[in-house]
């Protein structure tokens, strides 16, 4: 998306626009561009890579260009991170759409790989490769992890279901309520039993000139604790991926209905990489939700490497504050192709650091099932609920354990 | 695009590296990039959203800033469940209660006739939203006193709603009080907002904002950060510190690297010790000034030795 986007739209300019030569101009407007048609075909290019630039970004940057000055390259550079980027993925695609539309390179196309903007979204080590070939995997995984290293987005079949099945059980996700679980809050509210409120008994008694009154209550306030959910779609859970993105929709959307505010559920795939999905799902229509979310999301399918991903959503988001004191539902088999221990001491550690930890393990419920695997033995002691997820049954009950947690 | 500067406080820089050379005057290094956001806040008066690792320096810029220009520096701390009456204004009802009694005592003892009545009750009522009751928080004292330079830190603990407000705020640089009027800033305050990104601001308030993500600075720049802020420490010892801090960072197998605040921490608390050489025992010894988890500590005390042999 990013690459073709920036590359559809890369033409070579000089940063002076006096002596700019017109080469490789693609509209055919080979005249002199002004620089404001040069700056804002930037904006555009950079919003066809995925930064969310509006008009009034736009009209910032073209100010803050006139007050550095046109003719400093790296002044341009800096007013456009400022003015344009609103978070720290939005910068590397600025590096990128930069590059391209400003950088004085010859030749097209860019000769750098589509790969290594996604690099960026976990500390995926370069030996990936490497690790899949040697040790105990199955060959069918070894294929799948391999065609997912080329980034191609898969759309999978629900595993078992005829497409006419699939549509049935997808209308019948809507059934799903979610509830957010609450914690109480530092604030009191008003009631009519509990705690005396002394100030507002006071000022009550204030209004009345110091005549005292009616004796006001208060208990506290509950609010609704935010919910975290880590999916895996790895290629051993590709089967359960678009249930459980139908799911994670359901809770977004629930969470959403209830009034409460954003971000109070909050969505991740884990995989190889780390992706937030939170906006994708915000959409209300469930399938074109999913869709947004199989364009998001660039590992379907890959390998599993569980504990580095949960390092990367620890580090990034989750101890700084988004995982702390909410309910963290991991939905994953347990397959780590890397190291337990790792796993074993992220998932201690998302213990300390959330209020509950739910792991949902499709093969849970099915029978025969001894919870063996490395990984699932390596996070049992650190989590509070072990649950099944493999159907809409075992779904109906995992929100009732999220409601409750 | 804002209407040009009408702020014109004790010289206005001119350029972003006459930012970045008045920054580094207060002690406070910059690179490139921050000083030109920085510059285009100043220059634009549009806010500015200030990301980055804990310990990098979000907050001190704003100190810095203040320091610069010669401001005073309005700081509001955020946290879950702030709102308007924390961020803003509040009456000061004891006080508004005392004067009324005071004004009770009075007419007891004045005898006032009953005749001027009404025309005494509506002007005691009137004193008693007078701006001598009003406790001005925050960003009503930053917009009183301006210029002055707001800092909103952590914004991203505060609630929504209350990001809603600020938005507001941020837009127009006036609060309306009902009882008295319009507050509007004579010169719009220099806003600072730093988030840790516990959570995602809302688009609508970073669309208000020059957005910059700090980094973690570099090695030679770190090494002049603990010069020029720790300057009892050694040239040999800073050096030292701060290259084997690096090299933890950049190992990335820490739960929470070390930022320029536990450096300069751990520089002191070596240096308190009269230590002019890192040796293992001492780091060893001092590790809490630097990590603050045990499985970290763990895991730097065996890379120490490492570096350290």
């Amino acid at each position: 998306m990013t690459t073709t986007g920036a590359a559809a739209a890369r033409r070579p300019v000089d940063r002076s626009p006096t002596r700019r030569e017109n080469t490789g101009i693609s509209d055919g407007s080979a005249s002199n561009h002004g620089p404001e048609t040069v700056l804002l075909g930037f904006t555009r290019a950079l919003r066809a890579a995925g930064v969310a630039v509006t008009q009034d970004r736009a009209q910032g940057y073209l100010a803050a260009v006139a007050l550095l000055g046109l003719d400093d390259q790296r002044a341009t550079y800096h007013a456009g991170r400022a003015t344009l980027c609103a978070s720290p993925d939005d910068l590397a695609r600025y590096d990128q759409v930069f590059e391209a539309w400003f950088g004085s390179r010859d030749g097209l196309p860019r000769t750098r790989p589509a790969q290594q903007r996604t690099t960026l979204l976990s500390q995926l080590p370069q030996s990936e490769r490497d690790g899949d070939a040697d040790g105990e995997t199955a060959l069918d995984d070894v294929v799948r992890a391999r065609a997912s290293d080329t980034e191609v987005l898969r759309h999978r079949d629900v595993a078992g279901l005829t497409a006419a099945e699939k549509q049935r059980l997808a209308a019948m996700f809507a059934s799903l309520r979610p509830r957010a679980p609450q914690r109480r809050t530092a604030r009191h509210r008003a009631w009519h039993r509990g705690d005396v409120d002394a100030s507002r008994t006071l000022r009550a008694s204030l209004r009345r000139m110091g005549e005292p009154a009616d004796i006001a209550w208060r208990r506290r306030g509950v609010r609704p604790r935010r919910v975290v959910l880590l999916v895996d779609v790895s290629g051993s859970m590709s089967g359960y991926a678009d249930a459980l993105l139908r799911l994670a929709h359901r809770f977004t959307q629930a969470g959403r209905d209830a009034g409460g505010p954003a971000g109070m559920v909050e969505t991740f795939t884990v995989g190889t990489r780390l992706t937030h999905l939170t906006r994708a799902l915000r959409q209300p229509d469930a399938d074109r939700a999913l869709v947004a979310a199989g364009e998001a999301v660039p590992d379907w399918s890959g390998g599993t490497r569980l504990g580095e991903t949960l390092q990367v959503f620890l580090d990034r988001w989750g101890r700084r504050g988004m995982a702390r004191g909410a309910v963290v539902v991991v939905f994953s088999d347990g397959w780590e192709r890397g190291e337990p221990t790792l796993l074993a001491e992220q998932m201690a550690c998302l213990h300390r650091i959330a209020h509950r930890v739910v792991w949902v393990n499709p093969h849970r419920g099915k029978a025969g099932y001894e919870p063996v695997q490395q990984g699932v033995v390596a996070v049992l002691p650190h989590v509070d609920h072990f649950v099944a997820g493999h159907s809409l049954a075992t779904y109906a009950e995992l929100v009732e354990v999220v409601a409750g947690a | 695009m804002e209407p040009q500067s009408t702020r014109v406080p004790v010289g206005d820089p001119d350029s972003a590296d006459d930012v970045a050379a008045r920054l580094r005057a207060t002690g406070y290094l910059c690179d490139d990039a921050l000083a030109t956001v920085t510059f285009l806040a100043l220059r634009m008066q549009r806010p500015l959203l200030l990301e980055g690792e804990p310990g990098t320096g979000k907050t001190a810029l704003a100190e810095a800033i203040a320091e610069t220009l010669g401001l005073p520096l309005v700081r509001l701390q955020c946290y879950e469940g702030i709102d308007a009456t924390q961020a803003l204004y509040d009456w000061d009802f004891p006080r508004q209660i005392l004067h009324l009694r005071a004004l009770e005592a009075a007419g007891a003892s004045g005898l006032a006739g009953a005749d001027d009545g009404p025309n005494t009750v509506a002007e005691a009522e009137k004193s008693l939203y007078d701006e001598r009751f009003l406790l001005a928080r925050p960003v009503l004292a930053a917009l009183q006193q301006s210029p002055a330079v707001l800092l909103v830190d952590e914004v991203d603990r505060a609630d929504d709603e209350f990001e809603a407000f600020l938005l507001e705020v941020l837009s127009t640089y006036q609060v309306s009080i009902p009882e008295l009027g319009t507050v509007r800033a004579s010169v719009p305050p220099v806003v600072v907002l730093t988030s840790n990104r516990t959570r995602e601001l809302h688009d609508a308030l970073k669309r208000r904002c020059l957005y910059h993500w700090i980094e973690h600075p570099g090695l030679e720049r770190e090494v002049e950060i603990v010069r020029s802020r720790a300057p009892e420490v050694s040239e040999a010892l800073g050096r030292q510190v701060v290259t084997l801090v690096q090299q933890l960072r950049d190992a990335g197998d820490l739960q929470k690297p070390p930022g320029v605040a536990e450096t300069l921490d751990w520089a002191r608390a070596l240096q308190h010790l009269g230590t002019t050489e890192l040796d293992l025992a001492t780091a060893a010894a001092t590790l809490g000034a630097l990590v603050k988890y045990r499985e970290d500590a763990e895991r730097v005390r065996q890379s120490l030795e490492r570096m350290l042999t």
